[in-house]
């Protein structure tokens, strides 16, 4: 028997500002653009948002500050914040309260000048005391912690880390709208200044501005909507610690739970799916997750990564706009993978648009390797499939 | 109306402070399953368990990872280094150089005194990585 929630809400709007260098705006200003365009993208009005759900680093009420710039009354909201993955906490938050009759049109936004305000990650007032005096550059040194032991674990290398990044720009190249779309070596990464070993700066995200924003409604409503509806399959999310000396295990992250739960309750399982977006704030992110999710077994990943298959024309097409490592990263990521899952199902993706693709899986991450979240997507055709 | 009695004291982050000031690295065992936690807190992140007990750790560990911090003013380390019971704290290992410091050296606590005490790890005395 398929899960109650399984196909019962949509993305009907999606919006993106693609404004990644823009000095003179505010992170709400690049929300407020975002919002507009989404609300626009399915042919509703601002004033019928009822649901409002955003997380922002640069301010501790994001729901008070963004319901009073656009003029929302939300009778359900949540400010959620879990880092990046946030909104794809918002998402499973959404789609119960829409189900329930909470609300009937939920947005879930984000705006941020990361870049412009000056390129450093705008820092939270979440001091960790235990890590402080040895100086870690945060995030980097955690994840480069991960990637140690990934590596001691694993055997994995940093060619293959690094041909996570070149994959990641030969998708970008292919999209327009990616911020960086110069060619990419291997060689190239591997010659790129080190900064906490073993990931150089081109194992890093790039720092962007950037908006972004999703209108949901129940799946009936959303089939007279004028855009394809992006169903929603199934959700998970899961946390497992806020520092990194906290995680239970380096190598292998929570997105196993994240992951199980999405799949459970979507009714299928990673061989059914056509594309996938994965939160690659760092290039080890990209081999967690694959594994993590599913992908191939564990430790295998800079193998699979390395044989071309996540590269344009591979067997398994992932982050096809280029990815936080050269598409955008504007300080949470993780509303940007569901809009790529949107686009690649609705067919607008044009010269990286994946042949075919009815099911979609969108995962994100937050803090360091915290909290994960995944979605599965899928066109109206998956939602009549037995699950 | 009492507040109960089992919280009553300095917290945990206090505690773990305190001893640190006064020269003994204390960690926290749980009274039910008996893993070692690290950072300091109420309850066992393992098995749930409210009730613990505060023990002196004899500060042999081991490092669980470890990266070299690119820095202008010099490289250093940051370690995540696994003390007994299975507590892990986030640290650095002195005396040697940042690059050589490996995933399953065994090293030794020492602890750095000030207004916020903390602990800093030295390879072990005739162990090799």
């Amino acid at each position: 028997m398929s899960h109650p929630l399984r196909g019962t809400t949509a993305i009907v709007g999606i919006g993106n500002t693609k404004r990644w260098n823009a000095p003179g705006r505010s992170p709400f200003d690049q929300l407020q653009e975002a919002a507009i365009l989404a609300i626009e993208d399915c042919g509703l009005r601002m004033t019928d948002v009822d649901g409002l759900f955003c997380a922002m680093s640069t301010s501790g009420l994001p729901v008070l500050n963004v319901a009073e710039r656009l003029g929302v009354r939300p009778r359900h909201a949540d400010g959620t914040m879990v880092g990046g993955a946030s909104f794809l906490f918002h998402l499973q938050s959404a789609m119960s309260a829409l189900v329930n009759g909470l609300c009937d049109t939920a947005l879930i936004c984000y705006g941020s000048n990361q870049l412009t305000s000056g390129g450093k990650l705008a820092s939270m007032p979440d001091p960790q005391p235990y890590e402080a005096p040895f100086k870690p550059r945060y995030p980097i040194s955690s994840y480069a912690l991960a990637a140690a032991r990934h590596m001691h674990a694993y055997g994995t290398t940093r060619a293959q880390l690094a041909d996570v990044a070149v994959a990641a720009r030969d998708w970008a190249r292919l999209n327009p709208d990616a911020f960086v779309r110069d060619p990419l070596t291997r060689d190239q990464v591997l010659a790129s200044r080190m900064v906490s070993d073993p990931l150089t700066r081109a194992d890093c995200c790039l720092v962007t501005d950037g908006g972004a924003a999703i209108v949901l409604t129940r799946a009936d409503r959303a089939r007279d909507l004028p855009r394809k509806p992006a169903f929603v399959l199934g959700t998970g999310v899961a946390v497992s610690h806020r520092q990194i000396s906290a995680m239970p295990e380096l190598a292998t992250t929570c997105t196993v739970e994240s992951g199980q739960r999405a799949y459970a309750m979507a009714g299928v399982g990673p061989k059914d799916i056509g594309h996938l977006m994965v939160y690659d704030a760092f290039t080890i992110n990209t081999l967690l997750f694959l594994e993590d999710l599913g992908f191939c077994a564990k430790g295998e990943a800079g193998a699979l990564v390395s044989s071309g298959a996540i590269s344009p024309g591979g067997r398994l097409p992932v982050n096809t706009n280029g990815g936080g490592l050269s598409c955008n990263h504007p300080g949470m990521y993780g509303l940007f993978t569901l809009i790529e899952s949107v686009q690649q199902l609705r067919g607008e993706c044009g010269a990286r648009q994946v042949d075919g693709v009815e099911l979609s899986l969108a995962h994100a991450n937050g803090g360091v390797l915290s909290s994960q979240a995944t979605a599965i997507l899928g066109t109206a055709a998956t939602v009549r499939a037995s699950a | 109306m009492a507040a109960d009695p089992r919280f009553d004291g300095p917290g945990p982050d206090a505690r773990y402070l305190q001893a640190l000031g006064e020269g003994r690295l204390m960690l926290q065992h749980c009274d039910e399953c008996a893993s070692v936690r690290f950072p300091p807190a109420l309850v066992c992140r393992r098995c749930g368990s409210p009730r613990s007990s505060w023990r002196v750790s004899p500060g042999a560990g081991t490092v669980y990872a470890a990266t070299t911090v690119r820095d202008k003013a010099g490289d250093y380390n940051v370690s995540l280094v696994e003390l007994e019971g299975g507590a892990r704290m986030m640290s650095r290992v002195e005396d040697v150089a940042p690059h050589e410091v490996r995933i399953g050296q065994r090293v030794s606590a020492r602890i750095v005194a000030g207004d916020e005490p903390f602990v800093v790890f030295t390879p072990a005395d005739g162990a090799s990585a």
